[in-house]
Formats: structure tokens, C-alpha cells, sequence
């Protein structure tokens, strides 16, 4: 009941702010395309609509599509899908001190995540600080996964299987961010809530950090009663592109319960490489993240439930054509493909020299048409391999998306 | 640059076009295991997709697995509904002799040799002889379940009075009190006829899924109370409408289909597989009698076993006895599927009770025992032949 409420009391927030655009106060601020923006910055760089009397603006994105997927030769037919409504509302309270929320409803109101809500406070460019729920900073997708920024669909297979993009936390840390001529430097460091023991005890059946994020209570209980730490460097520079390296780990499991010692403390972390260039002249932009994962996984327990994992995806783009149709002045089409690959559960079964599988493997082309760099429409036909914990032959699934993603 | 733009969007549709038709095909219905017996009516399909779903249905601690287990889900050891692996492998333990398990008070008859965090898995006691066990496939259980209690009295031979070296026998054993007798069930001394797993222990299909539930996952159910790490009772882990739901889904899953029937090569084959003997134990053709789901009703099938114990010589003598079968006995396995095993066991062969024989000749040059004649009957094959039966069974 209460999603409704929050659904509807925002649903007005929106019309009202929008009814009243014709009021000549309110204005659209477009995010920022310009180069002195690292992935780190996403949150903030959003579109918004504010009005110059009022510190409040607000935001946000919204996710369709139709999707047609064959699994081993057997469809379920064609879906049309509702992924993502995501709602941002940001206000400057006071000089150094701002606020921004992102709310989000997947899959019609099925699943509402406050993915963040946080207090900045700025005390010099290379240190603020941060408190509410912080979206971790690992990889680059999981702080950057605004629908409308990317030409695909789906999102990247490593930071939904491996990363739980989104994966926020109760937590506080502090950020800064320095350039000098070409070169932006940038660091994030948090400490937060962290995992429980659900990523080894999952009806996935594998090693799944993304089950934590059913954990209801993970906003107001940290399982193990240890902090988990997060952090992030980047750098870019403006003409190439950027690189980050990331890290997420702590204790993850209930050591401890009424003062008594119920197992040894068991970690789990989670390391992270992000790129995003541009190449020069033929303009073809590379976006990619690997990922890996070592979690300290009891040697009695099954090996269903990997120790180590890794992944990747790279994303490259390629603008190929101007229209100006419509008189739209910043349209572009463009060619895109990615490539997917997660392997759950690294290494070979105990006392053996065989490969455990657990693995998946996936590649999309893309045709997409962005009228604005705000909205884009995307055909994408994606195509996995994913091969079970013993490598039978691989399942295939092939499934045609076409969709769109806007700021609004 | 626009020419280029235009030209390549069109190629591009025209790519996307073509590919439409791309997308992973439907493997042929022969070619897999799992899928329901065609003919059941639309409340027995129902029913089989709730079992195919609490087949496949992962247990979490919080469901109750454990706290000692082997695997946290039916489909992890049957995999597609075929033969497991050697990682989801178990190990039973008990005596030599048929005096009943003595090991029932110390973790028997199974090894839980995984534990939930913070537990400690089972170990083995001292004096107990072991037997590992590879999972086999579990299709096509329901004609086996609905043969007649004669039809099985019938083929058996104890005494060999045909003089063929071949006896075979019923295992005679005791049964849980929750099952209830399949019609015209024989008894003798207190003691059934009992047909399922690798020894034939198992009375039925619920025997062995209540047996399953608890000894493979360490989830009680009303029929399977008691808790294999306590070994006390604790409340049911799954719902008795649930295992009744597996049971019917293992009932109704289909009988493998056999490939390349015509083959020239597989008709001589199946020839050489009742020259040499074979099909006294591994017999092609069974009936079922009377059976309320109507498909199942008097059919004749084509398993390739008799359900019987055979004595399969020192070398698959495992020492360990289970009800009433010696420690070299073991139940004729199945061989309808036989060639689709591979596609669940990691693309190799792990044939035989516990997996050692790498490929389909392996398997039958460690026939020993009452199938010692038949072995060395399939050794002095020509290559040729040897191949051609090979290829009959990789049909199957
Ligand atoms: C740890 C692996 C494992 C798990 C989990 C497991 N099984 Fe089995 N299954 C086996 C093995 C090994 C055998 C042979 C055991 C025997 O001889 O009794 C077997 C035998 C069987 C058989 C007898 C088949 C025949 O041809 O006689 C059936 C039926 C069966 N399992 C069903 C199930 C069901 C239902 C579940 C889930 C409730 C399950 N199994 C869970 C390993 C497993
Ligand atoms: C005396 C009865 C008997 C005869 C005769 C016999 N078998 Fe078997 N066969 C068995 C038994 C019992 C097993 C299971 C042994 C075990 O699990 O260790 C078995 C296992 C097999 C297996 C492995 C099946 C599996 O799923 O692991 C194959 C293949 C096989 N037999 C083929 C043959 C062939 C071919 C012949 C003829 C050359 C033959 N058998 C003759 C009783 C017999």
C-alpha cells in the first residue's frame, strides 16, 4: 500500500513541476556531455528540471520494451516489458551542502529500491563527504547504469551477476575530484553495510553476490557487524577517455551471535577494472569492465557455490550516421556491439583436474537511434551461451529487444 | 559520409532481417531426456510441471537443508533428468553381511559429507564397507513402476535351473510403512519385492524420493521424519503434497526414445546385443499391467533391464550390502538413454554403479560373475561387430 502512496505523491510532484514549465521560472538543465565527468559524477549529472526560486530539482528515466526470446528452440512468445521507472530529486539545501534521491520501480511497482539517498557536503573539490544510502563504487556501471545512456537493453551480464548493480548501502565515506589541464583525477572511499550469507545460500545455485539484495533488513542491519569497505580511483583524461580501479569487500557472514563464536569470519571481495575511451577521429566509443570476485566459501560446503568468479563486458559504438530529421539538431544513429562473459565459478572440483563450468558467454549487435543524447532507441538482438556447473552443452538463447530509454 | 550512413543501415536491416530467422533450434524430442509422456490429459500435465519444478527447486538453509547433505537439489545429481557426475557423487556405508544396517545411529545408510556454514559434515565410522554411487538417469520410471510384481517373478531364475549362468533375482526386502502396494503385490515372509536403485532397495517411486529428500539433502518430510544429522524427528522440510507432485513427474516422465533405428549397423547391433546374451539381462521388451494414469496402462516398452539382482563378480564387489542384496548383486541398470548420457555427464561416460567405466566397452569388460559368459562372448566379436553393438547401444 504504502508504494502506492509514495508512486502517487511523487506522480503529482512530477505534473505539478511539469504543468508549471509554462511558468517562464522553470527551467531544464540537460546533463552534462563535456568532458570533466568521470563515471563517479553520474548521479548528480542527470537531467533535471528545477525552477531558479525553488533549490529543488527533479528527474528521472524511464525503460520499455518489447522482447521475443527463444530458449533451446521453445518461446514464451512476445513480452512487452516496463523495466524501469527511476526517479531522481536533488536539492542544494544550503551553500556546500545538496541532496539527491533516485528512486526506482522495476517492473511496474514489483520491486521499489531507494537506490540512493545521500547528503554531500563539500569541504574542499577533493573532499566531501557523503552519508545516506551511496551506491558502492565498484566498476563503473554500477554508479553510471542510467537506462538512457546506454545502447543496450539488457544490462551488462558482469554487473547483474557478479556486481548487483544497483548495489547500495547504508554507509558514509568521503570523495573528491581534482583536475589539472587535460587529467581529472577522482576518488571515492566508503564504509558501509556489506553482504550476508546469501550469496553462498541462493535458489540460484551459485555463488550469487546479487542475493543480498533481497535481504530486507540490509538497510538497517549489517549481518556480519562488520563494516564493508568500498573505494574507487579514476582518471581521466579529457581528449582519450577514462580508467578506474575499484575494490568492494568486508565480512560477510554471522560470525558471531550473542557473543559466541558461530564460524570463523568468512570475506568476500571484489575487485574491478573500468575503461571508457573514445578513439579519435572515427569517433568509436569502447566502454568496458572486468570483474572478479574471491569469496570465502566454507571447504564442507558444496561446490556448487564457487570461491572464485570472474567477468567482463566491453561495449563498443560507433555513431554512423547524422539525420536530421524533424529538425533534430543532435541526433545520431549508431552500430554497437557487445560482448559478455561470466564465469561463476573459476577453478577445477576438488581433488580433480576438471573445469568447472557455470559460465555464460553472450554477444548483442545493436542499431540505435538517439534523437537527443537524452532518449535512444534500441534494436538489439542478443545471443548467450550458458553452459551448467559440470560444462554439458551449452543452453542457447537468442532474444530479439527493441526498446527505448529516456530522461524525462 | 551520408551515402556511407545510408548504405549501411540498409545492410544493416538487411542483417537483422536474416536474422530473425537465427535463434537456438528445438533439439529433436529424441534427443533429450527430460519432457512428459505424450497423452497425459491437461490436469496430469499440470501436475507433472508442478514435479518438474520441486525437481528442480534449489533447498537453502532457510528451506532446511542439512544441516548435513550430499546436494541441495534433485535436478544437481539427476541433471536434465539423466545420469549425474562424479561431483554429486555419495557414498553409502554399512556391513558386509544382509543383517540389516548396523551404522543406522551413526549417520547410515548415507554419507552427508557436505555441511551448511558453521557444521560439521559426517565421517565415515570405522568398520563400515562403503559403495559410492553415481546417480542414474530418471526417466521412463513410471513403466518400470507399473510392471506386475509377476512379470518380475517370472523372469527371475535364482537357482539357474536353465543351466545358463545367468540366475537374477527378486530383491526380497522390507518396506517403509507409508507406501502403499501396487495391486497384486507378492509377499514372502514379511518382505516385498523391491525394484529402484542400483541394489533394488527401494519398494517404489515414493520410497525412494521420500529416501531422497532426506538422505541426499537433509529435508524431512511427514514420510522421512527423522532429521539425518540429529536423527531426530523434526517437522517436515517439504510438504507431503510436494513429494506426491516429484513422485507423479517421475511416473510420467517420458521412456527415452531410441535414434537411428534403421541404421544397418544398429539392426546387426541389437542382433549381437541377444547373440551374446545380453538381453537375458538387459530384456528389451516388459509390459505394464494396470495403472490409474491411463497412459501408462498395459504398454509395452523397451527398458532393457529386468529389474532383477545379478551377481556381477569380485570386481564390482563392493563389500556392502543393502536389504537383502549381497555385496556383489547389483540391480540390472536400464540401458534405454544409455547414449544420451553424455549430455549430462559433462560429455563423457561415467557408466556403472559408480561411475568408473569411461565408455560403453569399459562397462562391459567389467561384467563379471553371472555376466562373465556374455562378457567373453562380446570379446571374441570382430572389431567390426564390437562396433556395431556399441553403436546399437549408443542408439538407445
Ligand atoms: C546427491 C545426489 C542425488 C540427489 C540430490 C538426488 N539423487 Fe536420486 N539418486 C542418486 C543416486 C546416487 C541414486 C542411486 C541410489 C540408489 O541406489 O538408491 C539415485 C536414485 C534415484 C532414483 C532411482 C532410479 C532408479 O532407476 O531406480 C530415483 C527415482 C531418484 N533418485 C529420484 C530422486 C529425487 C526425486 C530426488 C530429489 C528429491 C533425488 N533423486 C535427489 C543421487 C541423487
Ligand atoms: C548377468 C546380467 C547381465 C548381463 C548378461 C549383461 N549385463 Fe550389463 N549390466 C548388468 C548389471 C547388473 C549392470 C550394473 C553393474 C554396476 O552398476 O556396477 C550392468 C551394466 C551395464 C552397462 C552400464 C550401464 C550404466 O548405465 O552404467 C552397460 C553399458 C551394459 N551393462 C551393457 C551390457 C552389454 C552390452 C552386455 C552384453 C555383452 C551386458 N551388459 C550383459 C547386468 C548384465
Amino acid at each position: 500500500m504504502y508504494r502506492r502512496v509514495i508512486l502517487v505523491s511523487l506522480f503529482i510532484l512530477m505534473c505539478n513541476l511539469v504543468l508549471a514549465q509554462k511558468d517562464t521560472g522553470f527551467f531544464k538543465v540537460p546533463y552534462d556531455t563535456s568532458t570533466s565527468k568521470l563515471n563517479m559524477d553520474a548521479v548528480y549529472n542527470r537531467p533535471f528540471l528545477t525552477h531558479k526560486k525553488v533549490p529543488v530539482a527533479v528527474g528521472g528515466y524511464l525503460e520499455a520494451n518489447s522482447i521475443y526470446t527463444i530458449n533451446d528452440g521453445i518461446t514464451d512468445g512476445l513480452s512487452f516489458q516496463a523495466r524501469r521507472l527511476t526517479l531522481f530529486l536533488s536539492s542544494s539545501i544550503k551553500n556546500r551542502l545538496k541532496f539527491l534521491t533516485e528512486l526506482e520501480f522495476e517492473d511496474g511497482t514489483k520491486e521499489i529500491a531507494i537506490e540512493f539517498a545521500a547528503l554531500d557536503l563539500t569541504i574542499h573539490p577533493l573532499l566531501n563527504f557523503r552519508g545516506g544510502i551511496i551506491m558502492n563504487p565498484i566498476g563503473a556501471f554500477n554508479q553510471n547504469h542510467d537506462g538512457p545512456k546506454w545502447e543496450f537493453v539488457e544490462r551488462p551480464d558482469v554487473s547483474t551477476g557478479i556486481v548487483p548493480a544497483t548495489w547500495s548501502n547504508a554507509g558514509f565515506g568521503i570523495y573528491g575530484k581534482t583536475n589539472k589541464n587535460n587529467w581529472v583525477f577522482g576518488y571515492e572511499l566508503y564504509v558501509s553495510n556489506g553482504f550476508d550469507d546469501r550469496i553462498i545460500d541462493n535458489e540460484e545455485n551459485k555463488t550469487y553476490l546479487p542475493a543480498s539484495k533481497d535481504t530486507e533488513e540490509r538497510f538497517e542491519e549489517n549481518n556480519s557487524g562488520l563494516p564493508m569497505i568500498s573505494g574507487k580511483v579514476a582518471i581521466k583524461n579529457r581528449k582519450f577517455g577514462e580508467i578506474g580501479l575499484s575494490y568492494m569487500g568486508g565480512v560477510y557472514n554471522k560470525f558471531e551471535a550473542d557473543g559466541l563464536m558461530l564460524d570463523k569470519k568468512r570475506r568476500v571481495d571484489v575487485a574491478a577494472f573500468d575503461l571508457n575511451f573514445t578513439i579519435p577521429k572515427i569517433n568509436t566509443n569502447i566502454i568496458g569492465e572486468a570483474v572478479y570476485a574471491y569469496i570465502d566459501v566454507p571447504g564442507s560446503y558444496t561446490q556448487q557455490f564457487g570461491e572464485s568468479q570472474w567477468g567482463m563486458f566491453v561495449d563498443f559504438v560507433q555513431p554512423v550516421y547524422r539525420p536530421k530529421w524533424f529538425k533534430w539538431e543532435n541526433s545520431t544513429l549508431n552500430l554497437a556491439m557487445r560482448f559478455d562473459y561470466v564465469d561463476w565459478n573459476m577453478g577445477m572440483f576438488n581433488g580433480t583436474t576438471t573445469l568447472i563450468g557455470d559460465n555464460l558467454m553472450a554477444i548483442t549487435p545493436a542499431v540505435s537511434f538517439r534523437p537527443s543524447p537524452q532518449t535512444v532507441f534500441r534494436l538489439n538482438y542478443r545471443y548467450s551461451w550458458q553452459k551448467d556447473i559440470v560444462n554439458n552443452p551449452a543452453a542457447l538463447s537468442s532474444s530479439w529487444i527493441f526498446g527505448f530509454s529516456t530522461y524525462f | 559520409m551520408k551515402n556511407i550512413g545510408f548504405l549501411s543501415v540498409i545492410i544493416l536491416g538487411m542483417i537483422f532481417v536474416s536474422c530473425s530467422k537465427l535463434g537456438p533450434i528445438e533439439p529433436l524430442e529424441e534427443d533429450v531426456l527430460d519432457g512428459p509422456i505424450d497423452g497425459l490429459n491437461s490436469t496430469e500435465l499440470s501436475e507433472f510441471l508442478k514435479g518438474d519444478e520441486a525437481f528442480a527447486d534449489v533447498f537453502t538453509v532457510n528451506e532446511g537443508l542439512g544441516p548435513v547433505f550430499v546436494a541441495n537439489q534433485c535436478a544437481a545429481c539427476h541433471i536434465g533428468d539423466g545420469k549425474g557426475t562424479e561431483f554429486v557423487m555419495f557414498t553409502r556405508f554399512g556391513q558386509s553381511d544382509t543383517s540389516g544396517n548396523q551404522f543406522l545411529n551413526q549417520g547410515g545408510p548415507q554419507l552427508q559429507h557436505k555441511a551448511i556454514p558453521g557444521y560439521s559434515p559426517e565421517v565415515l565410522p570405522s568398520g563400515a564397507t562403503t559403495t559410492d554411487l553415481v546417480a542414474p538417469a530418471v526417466t521412463g520410471l513410471g513403466y518400470l513402476d507399473a510392471v506386475s510384481d509377476a512379470d518380475l517373478l517370472a523372469l527371475e531364475d535364482p537357482n539357474d535351473v536353465d543351466g545358463d549362468g545367468i540366475s537374477g533375482r527378486v530383491h526380497w526386502n522390507m518396506i517403509p510403512g507409508y507406501v502403499t502396494l501396487r495391486p497384486g503385490s507378492v509377499t514372502l515372509n514379511g518382505r516385498y519385492i523391491s525394484r529402484f536403485g542400483k541394489k533394488a532397495a527401494a519398494y517404489d517411486l515414493l520410497a525412494q524420493t521420500a529416501g531422497a529428500y532426506n538422505q541426499d539433502m537433509g529435508i524431512t518430510s511427514v514420510f522421512e521424519p527423522i532429521d539425518p544429522f540429529s536423527g531426530l524427528p523434526v517437522e517436515p522440510e517439504v510438504d507431503e503434497s510436494v513429494v506426491h507432485q516429484v513422485v507423479f513427474y517421475l511416473k510420467t516422465l517420458k521412456a527415452p526414445i531410441q535414434r537411428n533405428q534403421d541404421d544397418p549397423d544398429v539392426i546387426a547391433g541389437k542382433n549381437l546385443f541377444t547373440q551374446v546374451s545380453c538381453v537375458k539381462c538387459h530384456v528389451d521388451v516388459m509390459q505394464t499391467s494396470y495403472s490409474p494414469i491411463s497412459v501408462l496402462s498395459f504398454q509395452e516398452f523397451y527398458p532393457y533391464t529386468d529389474l532383477l539382482l545379478h551377481d556381477m563378480g569380485p570386481g564390482l564387489d563392493d563389500n556392502y550390502t543393502e536389504g537383502n542384496a549381497l555385496t556383489s548383486e547389483w540391480r540390472t541398470p536400464a540401458l534405454w538413454g544409455l547414449g544420451l548420457s553424455k549430455v549430462s555427464q559433462g560429455g563423457q561416460y561415467l557408466l556403472m554403479h559408480d561411475g568408473r567405466a569411461k565408455s560403453i566397452e569399459e562397462a562391459i569388460l567389467l561384467h563379471g560373475g553371472e555376466a562373465d559368459q556374455s562378457r567373453q562372448q562380446y570379446e571374441q566379436l570382430s572389431d567390426t561387430e564390437k562396433a556395431q553393438l556399441i553403436k546399437f547401444l549408443e542408439s538407445l
